[in-house]
């Protein structure tokens, strides 16, 4: 299993053609609070950069990319009722979409933790 | 970064570990630790303590109050020559058509001293002009700019016991009234106000002294200090109009609901900058209202939703976000007339997805002036 940054704050962790994308720990703490994630629809279609979601923090909404192309197969739907959760464990229970691949070549030029964290 | 203006309160921001943002030229905080949600809800139960410091103070300085009074009714609308000694009235800067140029709070302090002259604070972002206008169109006032003074907002039911540990005499004010103290021998000028809904004060402090009368504030246990976060969320829960996004030059006060701080004397006899608009409007009406949403779901709806009747178009929001007290989505329109009754059913169209509103009354939560 990888685990992979964009320079958009998101993590991708990559367990066969499954991506599990979620923000960073850094993206929750700018955001702020959290107080309502717009998730994708299973079965959308994005390609890479594309504008898959939204998170909703008091004040302002931010977009979250698609980090990699592909389709949506499963959506975190614990955060429609928990929006905080974002807050709380951005890296780990609060993943927001888990996508089927369609080119794995395209992590490649995703950041490692040790070169995303000398972005910060 | 290093154009920014700062406060006097700025050291203390960092120290506090305040997240600092641009702000109409400061670097002022959005929030601190506790984050926008408990800062919000710690200002509803206990005190929340603001910077207002980039806020623009000023005294407008004549032979006698009523002289000044008199050439402010120029400018402003509201009923400034018979507002009582040690009263605060909140009003407009209006352009030839009516349109708001700023919101603001003028005072006339009771204090012998200052029988000579009016205290003012109008926006940050509008402060310049506001006083530039002022400068040139009222005859034998002085503009004497509070430039060496901060100023802080303490709100919320713990505010009065609070400030009144270490200002003796506050908890006797009433809302929207105006009071000189001395700490220390520095002079204070406190008043009974705020923007948040809640009870509390205003204290304008001489800059030298700032943050060691900040400090004492926050180290008593019910006191958080706050950041703009809330305070847009706190102002937006208690139906208060943020000036840029609420009011500006294109809206009148009639347009925005604000006919009751139009003085009754005023409605009449006109005689101020954009009368001719605000009379006529009054006397046969406007064709958009500022109203309030109650929105279904749990997304918040931001400045600049349209908003629908069917296929029509009805309006737009002005300010809009989550309200943390009433754990909803809570949003500030303007919307045509005719749409406007409460209860009226219509559509926000956010991103690709409608989202199902009613027209409602503002506040979404209580007011706890003390009157």
């Amino acid at each position: 299993m990888t685990k992979k940054y964009t320079k958009e704050h998101e993590w991708i962790e990559l367990k066969g053609d499954v991506a599990t994308v979620g923000i960073t720990n850094y993206a929750q703490e700018q955001i702020g609070d959290v107080v309502f994630v717009e998730l994708p629809e299973i079965g959308d279609s994005f390609s890479a950069g594309d504008n898959a979601c939204v998170i909703e923090s008091v004040k302002a909404a931010s977009d979250i990319y698609a980090p990699i192309s592909g389709e949506i197969i499963e959506v975190n739907e614990e955060l429609e009722v928990n929006s905080a959760l974002v807050n709380e464990d951005a890296e780990g229970n609060a993943w927001i979409f888990k996508m089927k691949i369609s080119d794995e070549s395209e992590l490649n030029d995703k950041l490692d933790e040790e070169a995303y964290k000398a972005i910060l | 970064m290093s154009e920014l203006k700062k406060t006097p309160l700025y050291e203390l921001h960092l120290e506090l570990g305040a997240k600092m943002v641009e702000f109409t030229g400061y670097s002022m905080p959005v929030q601190y630790s506790l984050g926008v949600i408990k800062e919000h809800n710690h200002t509803r139960q206990k005190a929340g303590l603001f910077d207002v410091s980039h806020m623009g103070q000023a005294w407008l300085i004549g032979e006698s109050q009523s002289k000044v009074a008199n050439q402010l009714e120029k400018l402003l609308p509201a009923e400034i020559e018979g507002l009582a000694s040690g009263k605060q009235q909140y009003s407009q800067l209006l352009n030839e058509n009516g349109g708001v140029l700023d919101d603001l709070i003028v005072t006339k302090p009771a204090e012998e001293r200052y029988n000579d002259r009016l205290y003012m604070v109008v926006n940050a972002g509008c402060k310049d002009a506001d006083y530039a206008l002022m400068g040139e169109k009222l005859n034998g006032v002085k503009i004497l700019r509070l430039e060496d003074r901060a100023q802080i907002a303490l709100q919320g039911p713990k505010a009065v016991d609070c400030l009144a540990k270490i200002v003796s005499g506050v908890e006797n004010m009433k809302f929207m009234t105006f009071k000189c103290f001395s700490y220390n021998e520095h002079e204070l000028l406190i008043s009974r106000s705020g923007y948040t809904g809640e009870d509390g004060y205003e204290i304008s402090i001489p800059e030298n002294i700032a943050i060691e009368f900040t400090k004492k504030l926050l180290e008593m246990e019910d006191v958080e200090p706050i950041g703009l976060g809330a305070r847009d969320s706190l102002r937006l829960e208690a139906g208060l109009c943020l000036y840029g996004n609420d009011l500006n030059e294109t809206i009148s006060p009639i347009d925005a609901g604000l006919l009751w701080s139009i003085g009754k004397r005023r409605r009449t006899e006109g005689g101020f900058t954009g009368s001719k608009t605000i009379l006529k409007q009054i006397k046969s009406g406007v064709n958009k209202k500022r109203v309030g949403l109650n929105i279904e779901g749990k997304m918040p709806c931001r400045a600049g939703t349209e908003i629908f009747v069917g296929d029509k178009k009805v309006g737009i929001i002005t300010s809009g976000g989550f309200g943390p007290t009433v754990n909803r989505p809570v949003a500030m329109a303007y919307i045509d007339k005719e749409f406007s009754a409460i209860d009226t059913d219509v559509v926000l169209k956010v991103r690709n997805k409608e989202i199902i509103a009613k027209i409602c009354k503002m506040p979404f939560s209580k007011k706890t002036y003390v009157r």
